[in-house]
């Protein structure tokens, strides 16, 4: 992995305006699937209990790991009293759900802008309630988007950690991966003999991050993350992200190099799925290649995935938006975009959508809000939110990311009314 | 604080968001930050709607909160204006907005542009979705309603309003079309159907009609209160779900309107097939089936109705998540002999859905996810509902054609049971045995056999005593013999069977107790 000699900047269309994007309570619903022995609390308003159901769609019908503490009139009139109730209804939340280890409180815009303080709270009631950690962090509209949400409740799980270190030997995989790919990227550091575990665990034990720790982030979306890494003496591994071969190549030598591992070993391990990867992909870069994408700024996941979109099944890239766009995380992929390319990052969506309309690009990466007016003005949409809740890193998945943005263009050809 | 996994009805700015993108020439600038926009995907996920809804949000956030939140909301609110060109502006804000005190409705007022600017309060914290709705279009039509008596246009026949339907309502698009109908064979013509399809000078001209159709309460309530008093206009009240219910509604229409009786009549008598398909004797099946009933206070109510009058089902439980209108709900439980569950916690719905047994569920989406896990059938009567719940199709609740619907839809799942209990009857037989191909594919076995769906619980086959509260045990011979009987009695069987052998201490239920509660039950 080599990065271009240049280091030019490309520039940046900063907006502020109307935001169409979730706020980060959406999380809850990977998160709380994720890490199995936790349960998500949001003390927010009906608006939030509302918005997470119509995220999350039919989940909410098994039994999830998440509710909302819904204030009313009353707890707004006095902070003792919403203290109070917070008590009362965690006691009787642990006292259904037994099994639960690790209890999230959720902050939300109402419970930021009334000043609840919820990490005093989660303090309180890791006292009252043995057997349970209480962790807090802000999944709020006001201070996070979208996948800001997990960002921020990796961080708090990192800070608030007290139990027994880690192994400062072992690589770190930072960011929550659907357990089929952590799976896979289990194996493939196995059989490079580097010692590995991933953060979030499925069952969370509150291991500290040992000082000396080398991590290599999975996910383009965790600055509070790594900069708590950081504050406990673990350093981040630079590389692209695990997006298509070439990142996920560039990701695993990265993290190989760190481990003293040389890249004929990687080499030898990776080939094969490598090679049945980049099969995969000829395949897509025939329906893809040549076709142009416009990205509203969503989950953070834009630049590289407009990186792997362009390289390697030729796309051509209009707009690539970004609700934040950390340089240094993005330091392996931002030299990969063409100069072409127009970025942005925040969003007036108004203006987003006339430059949309003028670049009249073949396929649109939006929101849900947006996918089916723009469907009726007659373009084709990919909904982003697939994008988090699908199965994307690494090789095996390179294929199926390609196919997420295909799919709506193979259908469009096949519809003859 | 009340704990809560999932709401019956989102937040009042949701309803608010519900009338604005039904009508025309109207945009809301709502004070909320940006996670309040997922409203947006209810209306063109749920409903499949192909505009955005005309809403623009601040989307303030942190940074703003301690500087000028209140310059951020007149910027957009003046941004949206040159933009969308709107006839009328709503204003307000979210419940964190609500938190902050910018004062939308001053300072939309103070944005002098030259089209009215109505704000509405939404008291996030105390009222829900329906309420928001109400509220919504009460302050849009007190906005553009002179309140003065208007001269109604002589020389027109009978004219009335239609009040109530919004977007992401439950089939309102098809109740419209069909009251409609309904409405030009009585001989009255629609001034204004409001919010769904109305623009602000809609609204000003309601006051033009006779009468005015409340085909929605929850929503339509206070505005129908409102124009009975400053305008004098009479409201029709009748629900016209069921048949029973559309022959009240034509009547009442009829009596206002001054329609000529003969036509009345002919109009009540020609009430579509329900009240045949109800009556033909594949209908036997149906009477006395439990059905739990739950949804909003309108369609719960008018439901009850339908299932006890028009398909002679047993209704066994009736409630609702409006607590606004709670009241007629319990009337119209007690009239039922019954005790209404005024709820919006589904977790006490699925207790008493449990506790019930119904045979049948109509409800919404909730009910129906209930129902499943319950392995109850189920039909949805009321919102909230699911992009499913939008059919392609013509499908309207009210009305006759509402009424053929409904027997479709709450008897096809019952069939979809006879079926199976057909498929379970012959399964002895040596073609149905599993492992049996169809006999029009050669009869061949086929590999990997699965067990049969069983539709009564298995009991188990050994007859220790056990004490007799709490589940009974059945002998494997009573338990054969339950098998025998059709399905859509077995329940009640299973039932009454058990209530005698406790009442009487009868441990294990045998096939003689099977007897002896049939024979003690009949025709009591």
């Amino acid at each position: 992995m080599t990065l271009a000699a240049d280091h030019r900047e490309l520039p940046v269309l900063k907006e502020r305006g109307q935001h169409e994007v979730f706020c980060g309570l959406t999380g809850i619903v990977w998160l709380h699937r994720k890490i199995q022995n936790a349960f998500f609390l949001v003390v927010g308003s009906r608006t939030c209990a509302h918005l997470i159901q119509s995220a999350a769609g039919v989940m909410i019908f098994a039994e999830p790991r998440f509710a909302t503490a819904i204030l009313e009139e009353k707890d707004l009139a006095g902070l003792a009293d919403a203290n109070e109730e917070l008590d009362r209804v965690v006691s009787r939340l642990l006292a259904r759900r037994p099994e639960i280890e690790l209890l999230f409180l959720v902050g939300s815009c109402p419970s930021e802008v009334i000043k609840l303080d919820l990490s005093k709270t989660a303090e309180r009631l890791s006292a009252s309630h043995p057997g349970t950690r209480v962790l807090s962090y802000s999944g709020s509209g006001i201070e996070t988007t979208f996948t800001q949400g997990e960002d921020a409740c990796l961080a708090a799980m990192v800070r608030g950690a007290t139990g027994a270190p880690t192994d400062a030997n072992e690589l770190c995989v930072v960011g929550a991966l659907p357990d089929v790919v952590e799976d896979q990227f289990q194996r493939v550091f196995e059989r490079l003999e580097i010692p590995v575990r991933f953060l979030p665990a499925r069952r969370d034990a509150g291991a500290t991050v040992a000082p000396g720790t080398r991590y290599l982030l999975a996910q383009p979306f965790l600055t509070e993350t790594a900069r708590a890494l950081g504050e406990r003496g673990a350093t981040r591994i630079p590389a692209p992200f695990p997006f298509g071969v070439e990142g996920t190549r560039g990701w695993l030598s990265a993290g190989a190099a760190a481990f003293g591992v040389s890249d004929e070993r990687v080499e030898a391990v990776v080939a094969p799925a490598e090679a049945r990867a980049r099969k995969a992909l000829e395949r897509m870069r025939e329906r893809l290649g040549g076709k142009k994408i416009f990205f509203f700024p969503d989950s953070q996941l834009e630049v590289p995935l407009a990186r792997f979109l362009h390289r390697e099944v030729g796309m051509e890239l209009t707009e690539v938006g970004t609700p934040y766009l950390h340089r240094e995380h993005l330091d392996h992929e931002l030299p990969m975009l063409p100069e072409s390319v127009r970025l942005s990052e925040g969003q007036d969506v108004e203006r987003q959508l006339d430059r949309l309309r003028a670049d009249d690009p073949d396929l649109v990466v939006c929101g849900l809000g947006l996918a089916n007016p723009l469907e009726a003005e007659g373009r084709r949409t990919k909904w982003s939110i697939e994008l988090v809740f699908t199965p994307v890193h690494g090789y095996e998945q390179a294929a199926d990311l390609a196919e997420l943005f295909a799919r709506p263009l193979v259908r469009a050809e096949r519809l003859a009314v | 604080m009340k704990l809560s996994v999932w709401t019956y009805e989102g937040p009042p700015h949701v309803g608010a968001m519900r009338v604005v993108t039904a009508m025309r020439d109207v945009h809301f600038v709502l004070h909320a930050p940006q996670g309040d926009t997922y409203a947006d995907l209810l209306f063109t996920m749920i409903e499949r709607r192909a505009e955005r809804p005309p809403v623009t949000y601040t989307t303030f956030q942190a940074r703003d909160l301690g500087g000028d939140t209140a310059s951020l909301f007149k910027r957009s609110a003046l941004e949206a204006y040159e933009r969308f060109q709107p006839k009328l502006m709503l204003v307000g804000a979210s419940c964190t907005a609500e938190l902050i005190q910018d004062d939308p409705a001053g300072l939309g007022l103070a944005l002098g542009l030259p089209i009215p600017v109505v704000p509405v309060e939404l008291s996030a914290y105390q009222r829900k979705e329906n309420w928001g709705a109400g509220e919504t279009l009460y302050r849009l039509v007190r906005a553009c309603c002179s309140p003065e008596p208007v001269e109604r246009p002589s020389g027109r026949g009978p004219t009335c309003n239609l009040l109530g339907p919004t977007a992401l309502g439950f089939r309102h698009r098809d109740d419209v079309l069909e009251i409609t109908r309904l409405l030009e064979r009585l001989g009255v013509s629609i001034n204004v159907v409001a919010p769904l399809g109305a623009s602000p000078e809609d609204l000003a001209r309601l006051p033009e009609a006779d009468f005015n159709v409340m085909l929605y309460p929850e929503i339509a309530e206070p505005t129908v209160r409102w124009l009975a008093k400053a305008h004098g206009q009479p409201t029709v009240d009748a629900i016209p779900i069921g048949v029973s219910g559309t022959r009240d509604f034509v009547r009442q229409v009829a009596e206002l309107a001054g329609t000529e009786p003969s036509l009345v009549q002919s109009i009540l008598a020609d009430a579509g097939r329900l009240p045949w398909y109800s009556r033909s004797v594949d209908s036997t099946y149906l009477t006395g089936k439990r059905v739990f009933v739950f949804g909003d206070a309108t369609h719960a109510i008018a439901a009850a109705r339908v299932a006890t009058e028009e398909l002679g089902f047993e209704v066994v439980g009736l409630g609702t998540y409006s607590r606004e209108q709670a009241r007629d709900v319990r009337k119209a439980a007690k009239a039922l002999g019954l005790t209404a569950l005024i709820s919006d916690d589904h977790l006490e719905v699925e207790e008493a859905m449990e506790e019930l047994r119904p045979e049948l569920v109509l409800g919404t989406q909730m009910e129906r996810h209930i129902a499943k896990r319950l392995g109850v059938p189920c039909a949805m009567i009321s919102a909230p509902a699911h992009v499913h719940d939008y059919p392609a199709r013509y499908s309207p609740q009210m009305g006759f054609e509402g009424a053929n619907v409904l027997f479709d839809t709450w008897v096809h799942p019952l069939m979809m049971g006879l079926e199976e209990h057909l498929l379970g009857m012959f399964r002895e037989d040596f073609e149905f045995v599993n492992g049996a191909a169809p006999s029009h594919l050669g009869g061949a076995p086929i590999a990997a056999p699965e067990p049969a769906a069983e539709a009564a619980p298995e009991a188990p086959a050994a007859a220790a005593p056990a004490p007799i509260i709490g589940e009974l045990t059945w002998t494997a011979e009573a338990t054969r013999e339950l098998k025998k009987i059709p399905f859509f009695v077995r329940g009640r069987a299973r039932r009454n069977t058990e209530t005698f052998a406790r009442e009487r201490g009868l441990h294990p239920v045998t096939l003689e107790t099977l007897y002896e509660a049939k024979a003690y039950f009949q025709g009591r």
